[in-house]
């Protein structure tokens, strides 16, 4: 049972680094209609951010972490607005098969442009948090882990503000509901999508310094396995829906680790996949997704 | 207020419009009849900014905005309650109302243009908290029209305000729309299938062909001449 509850609280961090990645697939699929492959290497990038702030920030107390937490999410959601703006803006209106392929492209890209600049070998990732373990009944938790779940929750609950309250968040579901009244009402799609990428990137970066915080070895490619099954999340819990995505996000990484934890670790990364396939199979418009009616 | 002068959309190899002139006064409800295809709904997208033209000019109030992107025309006052209403089905009708006042910041005048539109059409009020993808026909149409309004707009073009909706709505919203145009002060351009209606209620009516315009006039001459009523009017 204890061992259960452990792999549970495992389970959950795993669960609410893919839910942060994940967020950003479905939030960019609800304004553009295409995945950004690109997005795993945001990821990678806010890790890296998060590497290089922690030599200018004095770290280990809670508010040097969250600096540099805040500081690599500023980094990245910069990051994600210029890649929208260099690789996407040009191809607006064609297809989202060419969007596709150009995301696939800039994610070669970055990981390739990574190993140039970083050098392909990992680093150890410096330890943010001030670190501590606590013992309840059996089952340890870590500073890190209660700092990820603290630190998700705030996240998703500003980003449920952000996109159910605001101004710019009611364009943003407006506008992945009919570009073409949005436009007409005087939103400015392009700045609407620029915000998007801004905030689902700012959501991969915390993500990065989260999932680096737990598993200390950071390097260019980090960023491809988590970034696919975020996406596999994203499906899981229903393509361009929010809550959805949280949700798959949590499920997978518990899927993930349970079957780890019964003794199944050499299928670690066919979990996800698995999952995949049985979504498209049996639920496509995924957990929470529905197909959308409208009267006419 | 509204100079459209020569202009021509091409959807490709296609040409939709052909040098297509229109002069439409302040204060007016001017309407655009035609068949299906003839290019009505292609003009009023060319105005909105939604399509690029491939010539002529569009001038509003003496200035150029056929270089405009879609959301500057807003701004500058000129409207659309488009085909098909367009209204958010995921959002609520207060939401839906919001977004038609999306440049404006100042939340006072808002709140006045909110009322004012709750005062023509009561029924949104009633809706006010319910998800638009599940009001009727009708309703849609009322909140797209409300949406149009919200923005506060000197130029108002509607396209095919009376399609799909219950015969008995279809009065209701074309008294609105004289509402709009007498007790608000805005020129409306309407485009329209139902000619009968639309020549009731304008002043003057553009009939278009093919992407031609082939016949202008006032709409009491459009309703005697003899080609307008045996092909729009079924006399």
């Amino acid at each position: 049972m204890t061992e259960f509850l452990q792999q549970l609280v495992n389970g959950l961090a795993l669960g609410a680094v893919y839910a942060l990645i994940a967020l950003g697939y479905t939030m960019v699929y609800g304004v553009l209609r295409f995945i950004n492959f690109a997005h795993s290497e945001v990821f990678m990038a806010g890790a890296f951010a998060g590497y290089f702030l922690a030599r200018l920030i004095p770290t280990g107390s809670v508010v040097g972490g969250l600096l540099v937490l805040a500081g690599a999410m500023l980094i990245c959601a910069l990051l994600g607005v210029l890649i929208e703006k260099l690789a996407y803006r040009p191809l607006r209106g064609r297809s989202t098969l060419t969007a596709l392929i150009t995301a696939i492209g800039v994610s070669l890209l970055l990981q390739n442009l990574g190993q140039r600049i970083f050098g392909p070998n990992p680093r150890s990732f410096p330890v943010l948090f001030p670190l501590h373990y606590f013992h309840l009944g059996g089952v340890v938790l870590s500073s890190a882990q209660l700092i990820l779940f603290a630190v998700t929750a705030v996240l998703l609950l500003g980003l449920r503000h952000v996109v159910m309250k605001t101004r710019i968040g009611t364009a943003m579901r407006a506008l992945s509901f009919n570009p073409v009244a949005a436009s007409l009402v005087g939103i400015n799609n392009d700045r609407v999508i620029s915000f998007t990428f801004a905030l689902g990137s700012a959501l991969a970066a915390a993500g990065g310094i989260l999932y680096a915080s737990s598993y200390p070895s950071i390097d260019p490619l980090m960023g491809t396995l988590p970034g696919l099954k975020a996406f596999v999340a994203a499906v899981l819990g229903g393509i361009g829906n929010i809550p959805g995505a949280a949700l798959g996000g949590v499920v997978l990484g518990l899927v993930e680790t349970l079957v780890v934890a019964l003794g199944g670790s050499t299928y670690r990364d066919a979990v996800a996949f698995a999952v995949l396939i049985l979504i498209l199979l049996f639920r496509p418009n995924g957990l929470l997704g529905r197909l959308q009616t409208e009267k006419v | 207020m509204l100079e459209v002068e020569r202009l021509s959309v091409r959807y490709g190899a296609v040409q939709a419009l052909h040098e297509v002139s229109l002069s439409i006064e302040e204060g007016a409800i001017v309407t655009l009849i035609g068949s299906n295809g003839a290019g009505k709904s292609t003009t009023l997208r060319a105005i909105s900014g939604l399509l690029r033209p491939a010539g002529g000019t569009i001038r509003y109030c003496g200035e150029r905005i056929d270089r405009l992107p879609a959301h500057a025309i807003v701004g500058r006052g000129l409207s659309q309650v488009p085909e098909g209403r367009m209204v958010f089905a995921n959002l609520s009708v207060r939401e839906n109302l919001q977004m038609g006042a999306y440049l404006q910041r100042d939340r006072a005048l808002v709140q006045r243009e909110l009322e004012r539109v709750f005062s023509l059409f009561p029924r949104l009020q009633e809706r006010e908290q319910q998800v638009a993808g599940t009001l009727s026909g009708g309703e849609q149409q009322m909140l797209a029209i409300g949406r149009a309004l919200m923005s506060r707009p000197k130029f108002l073009m509607m396209d095919e305000p009376s399609l799909g909706i219950a015969p008995l709505l279809v009065a209701t919203i074309f008294e609105k729309i004289v509402e709009i145009n007498r007790s608000h002060g805005i020129t409306v351009l309407l485009v329209e299938q139902n000619a009968n209606l639309a020549l009731d209620i304008s002043s003057h009516g553009y009939v278009l062909e093919t992407g031609r315009v082939i016949l202008h006039d006032r709409s009491a001459a459009l309703r005697a001449d003899e080609r307008v009523r045996s092909a729009y009017l079924g006399a």
